[in-house]
Formats: structure tokens, C-alpha cells, sequence
């Protein structure tokens, strides 16, 4: 009974992976793991690969700390486009990921951001005034952006002047939502997420000088469940590609 | 390891934000749950239904009407403003009226179950008794119905230190503030802090499960929430 029962279910088994080896033969789909500062960006880039490959982007976003642990618990996903550049290096050092397949896809850029029309000025003074009630940043301990937000603030020497004003976001799309909804004045957020084609797309912001911060180096890298899927493959060929570049700098990043 | 001072300071956060809710919401759900239990007026669907839906609503879509609510283009946001209270985002109020809305059906439910099963019997004996409503209530209702409230109070408690999202949403993450249990372990997880995650995280599990072993355990009877 066991026994044919279970050679009932391998046929089963057979032919569905049949039909998904059938169809995936003409176009494969690829499972992205994406920062939530890349958003935007990446909604763009899937329309142009999906048009010029063939091939099929399913994007999940979210803070790269979560990605992190469900990626060691198992998760599906078969590139991950982190924020920061430490997670997809530990995550190779802990053999998740294939080798010589790490890259880095985009250089952040940080602003300060208000959603309020001229309330930030041209050199972001208004942090050193007293004005304001809540300064949002994200979690510096899981967003690169949050810890370039703390480096800025160490460096101005505006750490202990500001401490009691400080909310944090669980990610840099939280932090970037406290300051749209009005409920903080200010916030450290992603310039990709309030700049669109050379400008910003409302409110007031200081684009912060890179040299306030350690750079905020965005590394790409092919997960072992990628290994075998050519969409993988093509999805990290075409964010190298001059194309996807034009997209990545239209959203303020570096390369 | 073990907790650190910020686990300490999350847990005592915690239980501060659990008992002021679970009390508020004692004082404001009673009215309700002895309106719901007692009035044949229309109105008892769709104000039941409004107190049911943060049994199904996600804690996000609170959280982020709440967000909205309270913040300076909000409703509440400008009459806290118009009080001198500043906006209450980011702040202990904040989650307090949040946790009162999320766990207001763990509470007003138990009690209205509890009231229902009274029935009218022994409140007509009292009133043929000459007692006015006030004694009614304190005398024969609240003794009557001691099990529902004693479910009430423990659910609405446990509810409230479980509460996630819609701090995630309102709270900022504000040390001594904001930061409760279940944000303080999430910080941990996101940080890759795995050690001090357990600790915390196991803490919780103990704390729940004894929570409901009580609960479960003082039921002398089968018949659902009363």
C-alpha cells in the first residue's frame, strides 16, 4: 500500500516537474530579494529585462537584516540585492551563495528629506536648529542608511543634540513613511526613494556629501538556489549592463 | 548571556503599557459589552462589527490608519494639537490609545458573553428589591459575571504584550518610549543578534503559555468565553 502509494505520488511528481521544466524552457522565473531603498528602481529595471530577455522578475522587498535570516532558514530566493555590502559578503563566507558571483550594483546616496517645501535649506542647517520635534532615521543596527544617518549626525557633532529626537524606522521605507505622513519633520532617508530623473519629487531635502558617511556600497549576489536557473543569471548580467545603469543613476545612486 | 538593560527596560515598558491598557479598557469596555449584551436598537450589529475588527483587520492597517490619525493632518493629531499635547506618534499615549482599539474585542467580548448569560431574571429580582441600577450593576451583575471579567482582563493583558504591528507602525522604536518586547526582539533578529533574540523570545513563550494555562486551567466549564 506504502509502497504504491508513494510510487504513485513520484509520478506525480515526475510529471509536474515535467510541465515545469516544459515551461520554463521558453522563459525562466527569477526570485529577487530586494532592499527596500532599491524599490523603485528595480520596478523599473524588471520591465526593460522582462522585455529584453524573455525572462520573469519575482521581487519581494524588505529590510536586508530579515532577507538575511531567511535566506539561512531556507528561503526561495535566488538573488539578493542587499543594502549594504556585509550581509552578501558574510552570507559567501558562509557558502549560501555562489562564488565570484558578489558585485556591487549601486553606490546610495543619502538626503536629508522633509515633506514640507523649503523647510530644508541647500547645506541642511536646519538639523543644527532647534526647530523641529522628531528626526527619522532607520534602524541603524539592521539599514545601512540608519548607520550613515548616525555617522552624519557624529560628524556634524549633532549626536547628543538630537538623541531625544530620534525615531527609528524598521527600514528606510518606515523611516521614509514617519516623514511623508508629517509625523516627523525631518529624516534621513534614501535619495532613490524622493528623487526621480535629476530631481526631487516633492518636498525639501539636502543631498548629504558622501563624505559625511562611509559609503553605502549596495552588493548583488546569486544564492545557491540560483545556481541552475539562467534568469538568475541574465537578471546579474543585465544590472551591469548600460541600461539598467542609466536607471540606477536616474534614482540618484552611484555605480 | 543574558537580557541586557535594554531587554529590561523593553520588558518593564511592556508591562506598563499591558496593565494601563487592560485598565482602560476594563473601564470603557464595560459600558459597551452591558450595551451590546442588553439593547434590541439596530445599532447593536454595526457597533459590534466596529469592536470585532481588529480581530481581523491586520495590525499594519491599524497601525497605519493610526499613523495617519494621529499625525498633524489627522483628525486626533489636531485636536491633540489644538490641546497643547503635541502630535502623540512617537510617544507612550500614542501606544496606549493604539493598544486600547487593537485589543478592545479581547476585552468587550468576554465581558458581553458574561452579561448575555445573566440574563434579565436576577436584575428584575433586584429591581423588584428596590435596588437602583448602581447597586444592581456592583451587587448582582459584576458578581455574576466575576469569570468573564476575569477572562477579559487576562486576554486583554496578554493581547496587549503581544502586540507588534501597530507599534511597529505608531511607535518609533523609542527606548523607555516605544520600544516594547516584541520590537526589542524583532531589533535583535534584524541585527542578527540570535542569542539575545532567544533569550528574550523564550522569555515570551513562557510568559504566554502560562498566561493561558491559567486562563484555561480556572475554566470549570466547556461553555466558550463566559
Amino acid at each position: 500500500m506504502i509502497i504504491r502509494a508513494s510510487r504513485f505520488a513520484s509520478a506525480c511528481l515526475a510529471s509536474l516537474v515535467a510541465v515545469f521544466a516544459f515551461g520554463s524552457a521558453q522563459a525562466d522565473e527569477v526570485q529577487v530579494a530586494v532592499a527596500a531603498n532599491f524599490t523603485a528602481p528595480i520596478q523599473a529595471i524588471a520591465a526593460d529585462f522582462e522585455k529584453d530577455t524573455g525572462h520573469k522578475l519575482v521581487t519581494s522587498f524588505g529590510a536586508t537584516g530579515q532577507f538575511y535570516t531567511q535566506i539561512k532558514n531556507g528561503a526561495p530566493f535566488e538573488v539578493l540585492l542587499s543594502a549594504d555590502d556585509s550581509t552578501p559578503q558574510k552570507l559567501e563566507a558562509e557558502g549560501e551563495t555562489i562564488k565570484g558571483s558578489r558585485f556591487t550594483y549601486a553606490v546610495g546616496t543619502l538626503a536629508l528629506w522633509s515633506a514640507k517645501e523649503g523647510y530644508v535649506d541647500a547645506k541642511g542647517d536646519v538639523l543644527k536648529k532647534n526647530e523641529y520635534q522628531h528626526l527619522s532615521i532607520a534602524n541603524p543596527k539592521a539599514a545601512p542608511y540608519g548607520l550613515a544617518a548616525t555617522q552624519v549626525l557624529a560628524k556634524e557633532g549633532l549626536s547628543d543634540k538630537v538623541k531625544d529626537k530620534i525615531v527609528e524606522g524598521q527600514n528606510i521605507t518606515q523611516a521614509y513613511q514617519f516623514v511623508s505622513t508629517g509625523n516627523a519633520e525631518l529624516g534621513f532617508v534614501a535619495l532613490s526613494q524622493i528623487y526621480k530623473d535629476g530631481k526631487i519629487t516633492s518636498g525639501s531635502a539636502w543631498i548629504v556629501p558622501a563624505s559625511l558617511h562611509d559609503p553605502i556600497k549596495q552588493d548583488a549576489v546569486i544564492l545557491n538556489k540560483g545556481m541552475d536557473n539562467p534568469a538568475a543569471k541574465a537578471l546579474v548580467d543585465y544590472l551591469k549592463g548600460p541600461k539598467a545603469a542609466a536607471v540606477i543613476k536616474s534614482y540618484g545612486y552611484e555605480i | 548571556m543574558s537580557l541586557s538593560s535594554a531587554d529590561y527596560s523593553a520588558i518593564w515598558l511592556t508591562l506598563k503599557l499591558a496593565s494601563l491598557t487592560t485598565v482602560i479598557l476594563l473601564i470603557v469596555g464595560t459600558p459597551i459589552a452591558l450595551w451590546l449584551a442588553r439593547t434590541g436598537s439596530w445599532l447593536r450589529g454595526p457597533v459590534g462589527a466596529i469592536v470585532a475588527l481588529p480581530l481581523v483587520l491586520p495590525p499594519t492597517v491599524i497601525g497605519f490608519y493610526l499613523l495617519l490619525a494621529l499625525g498633524p493632518h489627522g483628525l486626533i493629531g489636531q485636536l491633540s494639537q489644538s490641546l497643547g499635547l503635541g502630535t502623540l506618534t512617537f510617544s507612550f499615549a500614542g501606544l496606549v490609545i493604539g493598544s486600547v482599539l487593537y485589543s478592545m474585542p479581547f476585552v468587550v467580548q468576554p465581558l458581553q458573553n458574561a452579561f448575555s448569560a445573566i440574563g434579565t431574571r436576577p436584575l428584575e429580582v433586584a429591581a423588584t428589591l428596590r435596588a437602583n441600577p448602581w447597586d444592581t450593576f456592583f451587587s448582582v451583575t459584576l458578581p455574576l459575571a466575576r469569570p468573564g471579567v476575569i477572562t477579559a482582563t487576562i486576554l486583554g493583558f496578554a493581547h496587549t504584550v503581544g502586540e507588534f504591528g501597530v507599534v511597529l507602525m505608531i511607535g518609533g522604536n523609542i527606548p523607555e518610549k516605544t520600544r516594547v518586547v516584541s520590537v526589542q526582539i524583532y531589533d535583535h533578529v534584524e541585527a542578527m543578534e540570535y542569542a539575545q533574540a532567544h533569550w528574550l523570545a523564550g522569555a515570551m513563550l513562557v510568559f504566554s503559555f502560562a498566561v493561558l494555562l491559567a486562563l484555561y486551567s480556572s475554566r470549570k466549564t466547556k461553555a466558550g468565553w463566559s
